[in-house]
């Protein structure tokens, strides 16, 4: 009798088991979904009370709707420039104009920036000459070289991308030389070992090894490419979003300085979503926990 | 003495000296004189820290001595060459490279064409069983895994001198072992000589046909030891048989005087 009943009782309880485990798993799931749409929903209340404050007080004349504008302003110029243009020429053109000079200063900047991080990484005698004056160059706040090149390179794109390019440099010539001198000396002494020639251990050891330090700077960098490009443009351009803020201001159209701050915020998130999208396809080696 | 017949590795009087970064000068290694026959498997045993693994570094041709001779083949070595192989206590693999690619990666810096370096880095991954994850990188492997690589990318480049830092002092006693027995059969085939550096005894005497004691440092060879145990051997049954045990105590005689004086300053500088 008794050897009847055994199984049964076992069967019974292996069915219970996994049945448990799954409810656990599910009501964790659940939970984790909830967590995700209250953050969700807060965000949204949050964006909606500072916006819809600010259009409240704005017109009840709290603050200055002159001086401080309103959201609904911001809007409409948006609208307007979206849909017929801006005084010189249409909203497209502009930021295309901005975006090309950041983009075209921060690839030159990137270059130059990470081939002489790297040769300087790897020739010390070189990193030892050129040491202090690279010092005395990053000291200087490089902001105030926007008007030597508008001298220099006059109205046109020209003096923006150089202008971003002195941005761009730094961060990257900093970080490509630090990565190259952080190089695991094992991975060199390997790659030696197994018959690399200096030229080999510099392009598959020393620059692979730095890329991690080098994209960290792409990020930073990126952002200082268009605050040169758009601060080139505010001081004198034919064209470009830096030009809608300064025309804005001439005319002291409030919403028309928001409005190109809020085309720029867009601007700035897109291209750094295409740049981490390029670093998670470059770095599908790295183990994903130390992903930031 | 032509090359054919001439040792694999001579050493004659070699000394290493640093210089510290507070400008001072540390001797690493003082008049070794060492040769070590083709084909042979040499284990270098002393104290932690006292300059094993610069030995290493001299015949690799990674670092010159500061005095005497380092021969490898008879000639004098300058550089890194091509007969050497290293495998280095630390991981080496490349981390951006998959586990086929870094095998590869010797033949490839040494010019052999790609398809070529592809088979031979297959065939070596098969024959330390990781033909399955040629595609993985690896960090998605096991240290264990990881060092099988390294084993490959060494050996597929034919070395005819091995050289290993205490290569499997990172991985846990069970997975050493096994790896122990595995770089005896790989090494069966080969005719490489090699200078295994340990500190751990056993390994050196299960695997070695010489055991070298270094004093305390700056080291320089205090005995040698031949170990007659027959081969093939397998690492953890050889460590049962009297013989080794008898060769153990004979070698721990000489080596733990040295430990004992490592450890005696290592006090003496902390009190």
């Amino acid at each position: 009798m008794s050897p009847d009943v055994m199984p049964e009782a076992q069967v019974a309880l292996t069915m219970t088991e996994p049945g448990n485990k799954t409810d656990r798993a599910h009501s964790r799931a659940r939970a984790a979904r909830r967590r995700k749409i209250a953050v969700m929903a807060a965000r949204v209340l949050l964006l909606v009370a500072v916006l819809g404050l600010w259009e409240v007080f704005s017109r009840a004349k709290v603050i200055d709707a002159f001086n401080f504008s309103m959201p609904s302003k911001i809007w409409d110029q948006v609208y307007a420039w979206v849909m017929h243009g801006t005084a010189q020429g249409p909203l497209g053109e502009q930021i295309w104009y901005t975006l090309y000079e950041a983009l075209l200063g921060w690839v030159l900047g990137v270059i130059v920036g990470v081939v002489f991080g790297i040769v300087l990484g790897r020739i010390t005698f070189l990193a030892d000459v050129l040491g202090p004056y690279i010092k005395v160059l990053n000291s200087i706040p490089r902001i105030v070289l926007a008007p030597i090149f508008m001298i220099w390179f006059g109205l046109g794109p020209a003096s923006k991308v150089a202008s971003a390019v002195v941005l761009v440099f730094f961060p990257v010539f900093f970080n490509a030389f630090q990565g190259a001198r952080e190089v695991d000396r094992n991975l060199v002494a390997n790659a030696r070992i197994l018959g690399a020639s200096n030229r080999r251990v510099t392009l598959q050891v020393v620059i692979p090894s730095a890329t991690s330090w080098i994209f960290t700077s792409l990020h930073v960098s990126f952002g200082f490419a268009l605050i040169g490009a758009i601060v080139g443009e505010y001081l004198g351009a034919t064209k470009g979003i830096g030009l809608l803020i300064s025309q804005s201001q001439g005319t002291f159209n409030t919403a028309g300085v928001y409005a190109a701050m809020v085309i720029l915020a867009v601007v700035a998130l897109g291209a750094e979503g295409l740049l981490t999208f390029a670093e998670r396809r470059i770095f599908r080696w790295k183990p994903t926990g130390s992903d930031s | 003495m032509s090359a054919d017949t001439s040792p694999a590795i001579q050493l004659r009087g070699a000394s290493k000296i640093f210089r510290t970064p507070s400008g001072g000068l540390h001797t690493a290694v003082r008049e070794l004189d060492l040769t070590i026959g083709r084909g042979e498997f040499v284990a270098v045993v002393g104290p932690t820290g006292c300059g094993k693994s610069t030995t290493l570094t001299l015949v690799s041709g990674l670092e010159e001595p500061s005095e005497g001779e380092v021969l490898v083949a008879g000639e004098p070595v300058r550089g890194v060459g091509d007969k050497v192989g290293f495998v280095f206590q630390q991981d080496a693999t490349f981390p951006w490279r998959t586990v086929l690619s870094n095998v590869m990666a010797g033949p490839r810096f040494r010019g052999v064409p790609k398809s070529e370096a592809k088979e031979k880095a297959r065939e070596w991954l098969a024959r330390v069983g990781l033909a399955a994850f040629e595609d993985r990188y690896p960090h998605q492997l096991s240290g264990g895994q990881r060092k099988r690589v390294a084993l490959a990318a060494t050996f597929v480049n034919d070395p005819e001198i091995l050289l290993m830092d205490e290569p499997f002092s990172a991985l846990d006693v069970q997975t050493r072992a096994l790896m122990s027995d595995e770089l005896l059969e790989l090494w069966a085939g080969t005719g490489a000589s090699v200078v295994f550096v340990t500190h751990d005894l056993e390994e050196s005497i299960a695997l070695a046909d010489k055991v070298v004691v270094m004093t305390a440092g700056p080291a320089t060879v205090k005995q040698v030891f031949d170990i007659d145990l027959p081969r093939p051997r397998k690492v953890e049954s050889v460590r049962l048989e009297p013989r080794f045990i008898e060769i153990y105590r004979e070698i721990w005689e000489s080596l733990g005087e040295e430990v004992r004086i490592t450890r005696e300053r290592g006090a003496a500088n902390v009190a």
